[in-house]
């Protein structure tokens, strides 16, 4: 990919004229600037992931043991439900949007999203919608207990009193699903129409497309769930009787609606993910994507797909048989376009000139785990296999594989990738490698253990348990404990980095791409001049990028 | 693309995977629990199947993954280009219609044997309010098997019962090996399920439908029945003994017990009252007490601590 104007390679660039503009402030400011959008979205998040880690830990303490003996039974029902609830509604989902809202504008070409405001706005109404959730943890009889899923009718169970837990994860819930689809209708429109002369469709990097998948199923599945939530609280607070049966409501029109959305999160959170993989693998094994055209539509692929597939989650819900078999076999079509992806990476990868930093290490552990998880996966979809382990650790060990050992994988390869280009300085390689060690090890022995113990019936939500369970717990607290301790390296890397680490030139990593012809960090409008696209993407048989910066910030 | 000693090489790497991943394949069967049903050798023979075709996959991409890693390692500095191939129309073709063709070929065995567990009477019949015609093209018999036995299962929070054919009821469940037994199951409260590992057979039970699963234990022994969907506060500790037992000593059983007392408070429920104050950390959140032993209407609340 090029442009007209010559790339700045200049290490010792001037970014002085930013530094007032790098006012931390700005971050706390009602911003409509995306990339301000897009830290505040990501710095966010993070606290919201280590409190659902923190959580975690809670819950790993208390496995460690067959009795209960950590915490009482109501407050672990609370604790699984909101580590479920924080991780997927407030670290994973968001945190993609904030990176997407940084990245996009940068990389199609534009001056910035094609709704600053909404852009804020959609931003704005996630911190309040957070906190209240947290909030539920002070209320006399503590937050939700009846899992992600909150099912009717043991969500609709709550101790008298309007405001109870549940009522403020509904409600909770409702406004980040608003911020959502704000979120969705930004990025599509800016992605149709904003993008930079000779940017076509087949020019954009694949983090674009698969942003534009993800935002897709946002669009379409999302007001599923939000409907859903609305006729949940309405049989909540206002008697009225959709999904109780006992009054000839039906309880599993709300697994249908909720999981016709929640499928499709699945793949609205790992296909920004695997459109990480796309960008930093080429860039560090120094080739082209390998069969680019295909990845693309790979992308929209698996978003199809992912919309035909939702009652594999209700296996065992009294499906009819037709059903069951039906959705067996397009769950299973999932794996051709997913398929498609891995290959094409392993392909990048063959015959190339490896550089190992620390985001190609996250984005090639994230990727190979990914491979492992999908394979479980596969298997999850087989019905008789799923009606054995439907609702078992083994499933537990399954999505975690998928969201933290690829997506949260994929998050961190991102947030080293693009760390210069966000702060305008170097990270620390040593830590980052540490960092990568201490979570890539400690995440496979964690969620690895979970499946024998699925496989031998350990039912998940469980607070208590049969002894004969207890070798593999031991094994998956350990490891989840390190895995809680790996933050604390990632934590002093970017905060010691950001303040005091060595300038960042414009394009550490020779990446193609257009977010790396501008400054680190960018100026308020992206761009000096908009680029004009001329070649595909992933451009690196290009000399020009095989030119060696004299900076002073790689060693 | 390749020189000829290549091809020998990746041909010998094939090969090698077919044999290690078939060993994996076999000892899949060692993760399982025992076998106490005919479906569960169904479905173990399944799942030695995926695993099988998952360990040829995982270690073949893995294996490549690696070899690059220690062979394609770039010289410091060097940031020229590996190689040129931007993709390869058959090679993306042949990627994308071979996984095609497996995860046909396996749904194609996830449905047989999925048809055999129907055989064998992995059944269940809903009944609907209002009845609902299955579609011409489900060619999975909804016919329910003929059962020699009929028990009934009433799950409620917190506590199993089963009524059975000579209106015993009981907290135990009984069941004639080797004999097909129909189950019909009750929930009274909030949605349940049956799970029973060994049986590798799961149903959830939904309150106001009737539900029946047919089943026919082949292995005597004693097994642990468990709710498998989250049903509230005391969730884990929902489970009731199975008994797998030739048919005179069931018959035995069934004459010679008496119906158990229904019991108003829950031994463990009183116990975990006690045993709340010895976690560690004690949050003093009230939970919900259904009323017992009607189906709970009203709620009452009480401090669990």
């Amino acid at each position: 990919m090029t442009h007209d104007s010559s790339i700045n390679t200049d290490g010792e660039l001037n970014n002085s004229s930013n530094e007032s503009e790098q006012n931390w402030r700005r971050y706390f400011s009602f911003s409509t600037d995306h990339k301000v959008i897009g830290v505040q979205y990501m710095a966010m998040t993070f606290m919201f992931f280590l409190i659902g880690g923190l959580l975690a830990m809670i819950i790993r303490a208390e496995l460690l043991t067959p009795e209960a003996n950590v915490v009482d039974r109501p407050l672990y029902n609370g604790l699984f439900t909101m580590h479920g609830t924080i991780m997927i509604f407030l670290w994973i989902i968001p945190f993609n949007a904030g990176l997407a809202n940084y990245l996009v504008p940068l990389m199609i070409g534009a001056r910035d999203m094609a709704f600053p405001l909404l852009n804020a706005i959609a931003f704005w109404i996630l911190p309040p919608a957070g906190l209240l959730l947290l909030s539920s943890f002070l209320l006399p009889n503590g937050t939700a207990q009846s899992g992600w899923w909150s099912y009717p009718p043991i969500s609709l169970q709550v101790p008298p009193g309007y405001i109870n837990g549940e009522f403020i994860w509904i409600v909770s819930l409702i406004l980040i699903g608003i911020s959502s689809i704000m979120g969705a209708i930004n990025f599509l429109t800016t992605i149709f129409w904003m993008r930079a002369p000779g940017m076509t469709f087949f020019r954009m990097p694949v983090f674009v497309w698969s942003v534009m998948s993800a935002q897709l199923l946002q669009l379409i599945n999302l007001p599923a769930l939000t409907g859903a939530l609305i006729l949940l609280l309405f049989d909540l607070s206002l008697g009225t009787q959709f999904f109780k049966p006992l009054e000839n409501g039906d309880p599993v029109i709300y697994q249908h609606l909720f999981w016709f959305y929640s499928h499709p999160a699945v793949y609205i959170m790992a296909l920004p993910a695997f459109g990480i993989f796309a960008e930093v693998l080429p860039a560090f094994a120094r080739n082209p994507l390998f069969g680019y055209r295909s990845v693309a539509l790979a992308t929209l692929g698996i978003a199809l797909v992912s919309i035909f597939v939702w009652v594999h989650h209700m296996f065992t819900s009294a499906t009819p048989n037709w059903m069951r078999m039906t959705f067996m076999v397009t769950s299973m079509l999932v794996a051709v376009p997913t398929g498609v992806k891995a290959f094409a990476w392993t392909a990048t990868i063959w015959r190339s000139k490896l550089h190992l930093e620390t985001p190609m290490l996250f984005a090639m552990g994230g990727a190979t785990m990914f491979i492992f998880g999908g394979i479980t996966g596969v298997m999850l979809a087989a019905t008789p296999f799923d009606i054995h382990v439907n609702n078992t650790y083994f499933v537990v060990g399954h999505f975690h594989y998928v969201v933290f050992n690829t997506i949260t994988m994929a998050i961190f390869a991102a947030i080293y990738f693009w760390f210069p280009k966000i702060t305008g300085r170097m990270y620390s390689e040593g830590w980052g490698k540490l960092h990568f060690w201490l979570t890539f090890i400690p995440a496979n022995i964690t969620f690895f253990s979970m499946h024998p113990l699925g496989l031998q019936g350990m039912l998940r939500r469980i607070s208590s348990y049969d002894p004969q369970y207890q070798g593999w717990n031991i094994i998956a607290s350990l490891g989840a404990f390190l895995l809680g301790a790996s933050t604390l390296p990632f934590i002093a890397n970017i905060v010691g980095s950001w303040l005091y680490g060595p300038r960042a030139v414009n394009n550490p990593w020779h990446a193609t791409g257009l977010e790396w012809i501008t400054s680190s960090p960018p100026p308020r409008d992206n761009f000096e001049e908009i680029p004009i696209v001329k070649r595909p993407p992933y451009d690196y048989g290009d000399p020009k990028y095989s030119v060696l910066e004299n900076s002073n910030n790689r060693d | 693309m390749f020189t000829f000693l290549e091809y020998i090489l990746i041909a010998f790497y094939v090969a090698g995977l077919l044999i290690v991943s078939r060993w994996i394949g076999q000892q899949a069967f060692s993760w399982m629990p025992v076998q106490a049903t005919a479906e569960a050798q169904r479905v173990d023979d399944l799942f030695s199947f995926l695993v099988s075709i998952g360990a040829f996959i995982l270690l073949g991409l893995v294996g490549v993954i690696v070899y690059a890693i220690i062979f394609h390692r770039a010289r410091q500095k060097d940031y020229s280009e590996g190689h040129s191939v931007r993709g390869d129309a058959r090679i993306e073709l042949l990627w994308t219609a071979v996984p095609t063709l497996l995860v046909l070929w396996i749904a194609f065995k996830g449905f047989s044997i999925y048809q055999q567990l129907n055989i064998l009477g992995l059944q269940q019949i809903v009944h609907l309010h209002t009845p609902v015609e299955s579609p011409a093209y489900a060619t999975v018999a909804n016919k329910p098997q003929p059962a020699t036995e009929t028990i009934d299962v009433f799950v409620k929070q917190w506590e199993w019962s089963f009524r059975y054919p000579n209106n015993l009821t009981s907290k135990e469940l009984h069941l004639p090996v080797n004999r097909s037994t129909r189950l019909n199951l009750h929930a009274q409260d909030v949605i349940h399920g049956f799970y029973v590992s060994a049986f590798r057979l799961k149903q959830d039970i939904i309150p106001n439908r009737n539900i029946d699963i047919v089943l026919t234990p082949i292995r005597s022994g004693k097994y642990r029945l468990k709710d498998s969907q989250f049903s509230g506060t005391y969730f884990a500790l929902m489970e009731a003994d199975v008994y797998v037992e030739p048919l005179d000593t069931y018959n035995q059983w069934l004459t010679q017990t008496t119906a158990n007392e229904p019991t108003q408070t829950k031994d463990w429920v009183v116990a975990e009252s006690i045993q709340a104050h010895k976690t560690f950390f004690n949050s003093g959140w009230q939970t919900f007490i259904p009323a017992s032993p009607a189906i709970a209407k009203e709620r009452k609340v009480s401090n669990d601590t």
